[in-house]
């Protein structure tokens, strides 16, 4: 292996099941009950939220996955584009939230 | 008027994916697929089109001269004509109505009685014959006229995705056509004429479920252009010809099959159009789909000789077995598709 994040593996997600099969079975099983199906969510709606997710989680296999996943439910480049805003802007938001305890013990230690 | 820029394609480049073997995957399936009618005549009269679609399993493009002959026309009409069984006349292309016998060929099987459907891209309204310049302006007048059902292609309801595919100022013109069809009664509740569109995927991924996306064609074509349509067809892009090329030339053609495979429905291959349909083409040759046309895979009949309109034999033509290829994984996925979308 040469490099990190080869492209090529994103096929051998299974191979977690490897020295660990029940644990992955019950992931799995978990994993396309939540995604694989139409619930009080749509597939279309579950793929744009892991595509966001995908992009703060930094996972390219994910951003892959999810860019397909996300065009066979049906969605549209704009809307895989404002789910990934979403992602940027909650990013945004909590690196600035924390200002408020950068604030708070500011004024712990101004006199 | 579309880009004509005639896109040559080479022999099909050997793939080294033998382990794509539907007939075994039928087998392991315990499914057999014989044919079950022979209910609609699908011809296509012309491999010349205004467009150069990117993903076209014709190949068509406006240089191409394919034309069924006068002869050939003749014997189809005569064919619907003895067999009460074919109901159905699906005419496609290429743009078929490029094929100067075209306007005949259509008014001649409605005289018969039959159902007739025309695969028509919209745009040919607008941009004429590419050859001769001719107008088909005229296009949604004569189909009303004669009931014919439309049904077009609109990979999305949104520009990118549709230019992408079939060129640049499709979609405008495009919306523009559905207009023109609107305007006649075409996709009307109550009118009873049938415009159904046709999504299929942009690149090497599997369509949505038709039922949603139909939703939100008729949501967004209503809201944003004030157009009507009927029903959506979702189609699973085959992996020949022109898409294969470009599937082989991005290196994307074994995940795609892998895809296909993955997806492979029982359900949705019992459904397959092959069985209810025969293919023609424009040397009045028979194939058990147009996919199969493409790929010059004939029909054969049980003793192994091929099929022609020219001694048509209906009996010996429902008897065949179906010519089976790599290719059928795209009508087997997921919830399957065909000339009427999906099956499963």
């Amino acid at each position: 292996m040469s490099n990190y994040y080869e492209s090529e593996d994103l096929k051998k997600f299974g191979d977690i099941g490897q020295h660990a099969k029940a644990l992955a079975d019950d992931f799995f099983r978990y994993y396309g009950n939540v995604t694989g199906t139409d619930g009080a969510l749509t597939k279309r709606e579950k793929a744009l939220i892991a595509l966001a997710v995908s992009h703060a989680q930094k996972c390219p296999y994910c951003i892959d996955a999810y860019t397909t996943q996300c065009l066979e439910t049906g969605a549209n480049p704009e809307q895989m584009m404002e789910a990934v805003h979403v992602a940027a802007v909650m990013q945004a938001g909590i690196t600035l939230v924390h200002s408020v305890q950068m604030q708070n013990h500011l004024r712990k230690l101004v006199l | 008027m579309s880009a004509v820029v005639h896109l040559k394609v080479a022999a099909p480049p050997s793939t080294g994916l033998s382990r794509f073997d539907f007939e075994a995957q039928l087998r392991k399936s315990g499914i057999d697929l014989p044919p079950l009618s022979i209910d609609t005549l699908q011809v296509n009269v012309t491999k010349l089109c205004n467009q150069v679609c990117r993903h076209c399993h014709v190949d068509a493009s406006p240089q191409r001269r394919e034309m069924l002959s006068p002869e050939g026309i003749a014997k189809c009409l005569e064919i619907l004509e003895r067999h009460p069984q074919i109901t159905k006349l699906d005419i496609t292309g290429g743009a078929p109505e490029l094929h100067p016998g075209f306007d005949n060929f259509v008014e001649k099987a409605v005289v018969l009685g039959k159902h007739v459907m025309v695969r028509h891209n919209l745009t040919v309204q607008l941009d004429g014959h590419p050859q001769a310049g001719t107008s088909k302006e005229y296009l949604p007048q004569f189909f009303a006229r004669n009931r014919v059902e439309v049904i077009s292609s609109l990979p999305y309801y949104q520009e990118y995705f549709t230019d992408a595919q079939r060129g640049s100022g499709v979609f405008r013109k495009s919306m523009e056509a559905m207009q023109r069809l609107n305007r006649e009664g075409y996709g009307v509740e109550g009118s009873g004429l049938l415009l159904n569109l046709v999504y299929n995927p942009v690149g090497p991924y599997l369509p949505a479920a038709q039922a949603g996306l139909e939703a939100d064609y008729k949501r967004e074509l209503k809201s944003k252009f004030g157009l009507v349509f009927n029903n959506l067809y979702t189609i699973t892009n085959m992996p020949i010809n022109r898409f294969k090329l470009h599937l082989n030339k991005t290196g994307q053609l074994e995940s795609y099959m892998e895809k296909l495979l993955a997806a492979f429905n029982p359900s949705a291959a019992a459904g397959v159009m092959c069985r209810s349909l025969i293919s023609v083409d424009h040397q009045g040759r028979i194939y058990d789909c147009d996919f199969n046309q493409m790929l010059e895979m004939e029909a054969l009949d049980a003793k192994r000789k091929k099929l022609s309109i020219f001694d048509f034999d209906f009996g010996r033509t429902l008897g065949r077995p179906i010519q089976f290829g790599d290719h059928c994984f795209g009508c087997t996925a997921g919830a399957g598709s065909s000339c009427g979308g999906a099956t499963a």
